[in-house]
């Protein structure tokens, strides 16, 4: 028999030698249960309830998705309120896009210097790191409570998420393709618009659109956080205001619907990519 | 010693290494009546030997539909002997790797029959259809190991059929289980490898884990898909070798899916041409000439003949 | 008219038919720019000037006086809730998620009612904006952890479960395939095969989704008047700045260093 064999304590042959890796997931599969176990403990449960708490949640979801009704607000006026928050997010997505786009450039390894790169990698991950919802708030001290705080609030989260995406598609770009067109004696602004966005538009279509479904949720958080408006708004007035179960059921089936179709409409710009 | 051996396997890849150069290009044809390719003599067998051997599995008018009037496999039906080196060539789309899965039902066929050790196979379902698979061993182009376990770990899933849910889940292999797949690991010459992960080996080195997967359930059959087509030639070598092995000493049938014209005729007893899902050749090795090729592979032969 | 002079002649139609297919997307681009403005009253100057004002706010905030110093260990106490919070939450919804995702993949579904059920749960669940969960349950939960708790359970548990289905379609299919050529069961499959291949990316995932769900604990605590977002609604509607500023910073500091664990992390595992 192979001299390369191990025996368990037992006298067993071991069949395997977990590596490091395997070894550091079973201690943070196991610390993590334990964790979520002491959590719970520590929670701070004042004022719960739960025989109260629980066949309350069940009728309000009862009542939302099984009589849902606007009673507060017309069709109109609701559909004019999504096209409030898509709008919201759509600013939000096409002028974080466009920054990203140039950010990006200076932020792929293979297009920039490494100090310009690590500079511009420090920032984004310090404004990632602050909740949109703060960034809006923080806007609004500026420029007021409304689309002006939210949309510049929301685009720079979406400038923190952008310019990761685009910049590591721009890292896959052949690096023939791009010593091919400098050899050819092309300036900079050359290569980048005609080999590197040419050849990863795709990529940036797809991941532009996925962050735009994205940004619809975060508009909607935003008008029933920060004052912006839009559906979320409506839908806050619904449940902390009116306290109108199937309103708020109306207005959430039609976020729900609105979010199903943009992902849907994302997926499908995934897999063409 | 095991560094002895270790020179020895060192130098005896660099002997192989002038092995089927061009075996990385899509489609290989060479038609030199001394083939270069075959470096030393392989042990074949002769058309009357393979005539007089007895059926383990017959085809029998085999379709599989994918989708609504177009057919992958059509009518196919063949005889498999036992204790043959069967190879299937064909251009790629000609539906081999769905004739190979249809065999161990990893793809459902359409209609026909296959019979196998005089049982037909074709409908049973459960632990029928498990213990049928036992008994049919099958290696991959991509040697589909589980990357993060052992190659220990991944020899002794072949056991697996053997064994019940709970037994399988809480990895209850028996020593004796062990034990052999030591043995089948030390045949293959990957025996210093034995708690590596498997995504640390090299692409010849994952293959032949893939082939003790396929020995240790002890199986009548082994189906080999495209095995050697992941491979550098010195690598498709020890691999052809093995499989040629296993067929001439453990008198295990093997079925291999082959794209290169030129391993199938050094290393087969048999070759089944497949085109567009028919079988338009079925002969000894001897046989393969010009005309043969050009019905297998088609009308634009022209374009795949090399120099 | 020789061959090469019409290929040429089609090669410029090319050239003209992409610059005007660029044209018209950049002026549907900005079309719809200056509709979502129109709709929203969104003034695009207002939002240039506004930048560098809030930069010079927060410039002016970082110094912090004493009193504001004082109030750091209630604000350190909320931290801690609001990440133990997002945490539990997220390793409680990876649980269901992994159940969830196996009963949605296409490789290791049970049956297709179930597969399509798991998916349409899924869905709802992920859909469903955390605000909107935010808002329905502090109704029956009260302003206490459990809302939180619930809110991020939700939201989490339809996006680890779509990102779970993923991990296990595109890790695990061939090693499944070779598994179930060998007679395994079920069972096996799903043990030997699937979990052991796909465990690292799935915990990846979860650690992506701790980092996430601190920041929507931030939001879901302003909804609720749970946690620190709680703490940050209340110091901002009284105007007290340096404490906006104080919580600020300290959320940034907490989600650069649970980053930077989960870096670590991944670097070990993956």
């Amino acid at each position: 028999m192979s001299s390369t064999v191990e025996y368990k304590s037992n006298g067993t042959i071991k069949v395997s030698k977990p590596n490091r890796g395997q070894t550091v997931l079973r201690w943070l599969l196991i610390g993590s249960f334990i964790f979520t176990i002491v959590g719970f403990f520590l929670m701070d449960y004042t004022g719960l309830d739960l025989t109260r708490a629980i066949p309350m949640t069940i009728d309000n979801l009862g009542q939302m998705f099984l009589s849902p009704s606007l009673n507060n607000t017309t069709w109109t006026n609701a559909l004019w309120q999504v096209g409030v928050t898509l709008s919201l997010g759509f600013l939000a997505t096409i002028l974080g896009a466009v920054v990203s786009l140039f950010l990006a450039f200076g932020t792929a390894v293979n297009l920039s210097k490494p100090w310009l790169s690590n500079t511009i990698k420090g920032f984004i991950t310090i404004v990632r790191a602050v909740p949109t919802v703060l960034w809006v708030l923080i806007f609004a001290i500026a420029a007021g409570l409304g689309a002006v705080a939210a949309v510049i609030g929301m685009m720079f989260h979406s400038i923190a998420y952008l310019v990761k995406a685009y910049s590591e598609a721009f890292e896959e770009v052949d690096e023939g393709k791009i010593e091919a067109l400098r050899a050819s004696g092309a300036s900079y602004g050359h290569i980048l618009f005609q080999v590197i966005v040419p050849q990863t538009k795709s990529y940036l279509i797809s991941w532009t659109f996925l962050r735009f479904e994205i940004n619809f949720g975060v508009a909607v958080a935003m008008g029933a956080a920060a004052g912006a408006g839009g559906i979320g708004y409506e839908l806050f007035m619904a449940s902390g205001f009116y306290y109108d179960m199937q309103e708020v059921g109306a207005i959430t089936l039609i976020i729900l619907v609105v979010a199903i179709i943009l992902e849907l409409l994302a997926n499908r710009l995934k897999v063409s990519a | 010693m095991a560094v002895d051996k270790k020179v020895k396997e060192v130098n005896k890849v660099e002997e192989r290494t002038d092995f089927n150069k061009k075996a990385t290009d899509n489609v290989l044809i060479s038609f030199d009546e001394d083939i270069e390719v075959t470096g030393q003599e392989v042990e074949t067998l002769s058309k009357k030997e393979v005539k007089q051997m007895p059926v383990i599995m017959s085809i029998d008018n085999l379709y599989k539909e994918y989708s609504k009037g177009k057919n992958v496999l059509k009518d196919i039906s063949f005889d498999i002997k036992k204790g043959e080196l069967l190879s299937i060539i064909g251009p790629s789309g000609a539906g081999k790797s769905t004739l190979l899965r249809s065999i161990n039902r990893m793809i459902e066929p359409t209609s026909g029959t296959i019979t196998f050790n005089d049982k037909d196979i074709t409908n049973v379902k459960g632990k029928a259809l498990r213990q049928m698979r036992t008994n049919i061993g099958m290696i991959f182009q991509h040697y589909n190991l589980v990357d993060r376990l052992s190659v220990f770990e991944n020899v002794l899933h072949g056991t697996l059929g053997y064994k019940n849910s709970l037994q399988g889940i809480f990895s209850m292999y028996t020593e004796s289980e062990k034990e052999e797949a030591l043995d089948i690991i030390t045949e293959l010459g990957i025996e210093d490898h034995i708690y590596k992960r498997c995504d640390e080996l090299s692409g010849g080195q994952k293959q032949r884990v893939g082939i003790a997967r396929a020995l240790i359930q002890k199986p009548k059959i082994i189906l080999c898909d495209e095995p050697i087509a992941s491979l550098d030639p010195s690598s498709s070598r020890v691999i052809m070798e093995h499989l040629r092995k296993i067929c001439n000493e453990k008198g295990i049938t093997v079925i291999v899916n082959l794209h290169q014209v030129d391993v199938a005729k050094n290393y087969s007893d048999r070759i089944v041409g497949l085109n567009t899902g028919e079988v338009v050749f079925n002969g000894h090795p001897s046989e393969i000439n010009k005309e043969v090729i050009q019905n297998i592979y088609g009308t634009d032969f022209d374009d795949l003949i090399m120099e | 008219m020789s061959k090469t002079s019409t290929l040429k002649a089609s090669d410029i139609n090319i050239i003209q038919k992409k610059n005007l297919m660029l044209l018209l997307t950049v002026v549907i681009i900005v079309a719809l720019t200056m509709l979502a403005s129109y709709i929203t009253d969104y003034n695009h100057i207002d939002g240039l000037t506004s930048i560098p004002a809030a930069i010079s706010w927060m410039a002016s905030n970082m110094i912090f006086s004493q009193s504001t110093l004082a109030n750091l260990s209630n604000v350190l106490r909320l931290l801690w809730e609001t990440i133990l919070i997002s945490i539990v939450a997220t390793t409680t919804a990876s649980v269901f998620a992994i159940l969830f995702a196996l009963l949605g993949s296409s490789l290791t579904y049970i049956n297709k009612p179930f597969m399509y059920l798991a998916k349409i749960i899924a869905s709802m669940s992920r859909n469903i904006p955390v605000v909107a969960w935010a808002l329905i349950l502090v109704i029956s939960f009260g302003t206490n952890s459990m809302t939180g708790f619930l809110a991020l359970f939700f939201g989490s548990f339809g996006f680890l479960v779509r990102a779970f289905i993923e991990t296990i379609d595109e890790g695990s299919r061939d090693s499944v395939e070779a598994l179930n050529a060998t007679g395994a069961t079920y069972w096996h499959t799903i043990f030997k095969a699937v979990l052991p291949g796909s465990m690292p990316q799935m915990f990846s995932w979860i650690l992506f989704m701790i980092e996430t769900n601190i920041r929507s604990a931030t939001l879901v605590g302003l909804l609720t008047g749970t946690g620190i977002g709680y703490l940050f609604d209340l110091y901002y509607k009284q105007l007290n700045y340096e404490m906006v500023t104080l919580i600020t910073l300290a959320i940034v500091v907490a989600v650069l260093i649970i980053e930077a664990f989960s870096n670590l992390i991944r670097r070990e595992i993956l």
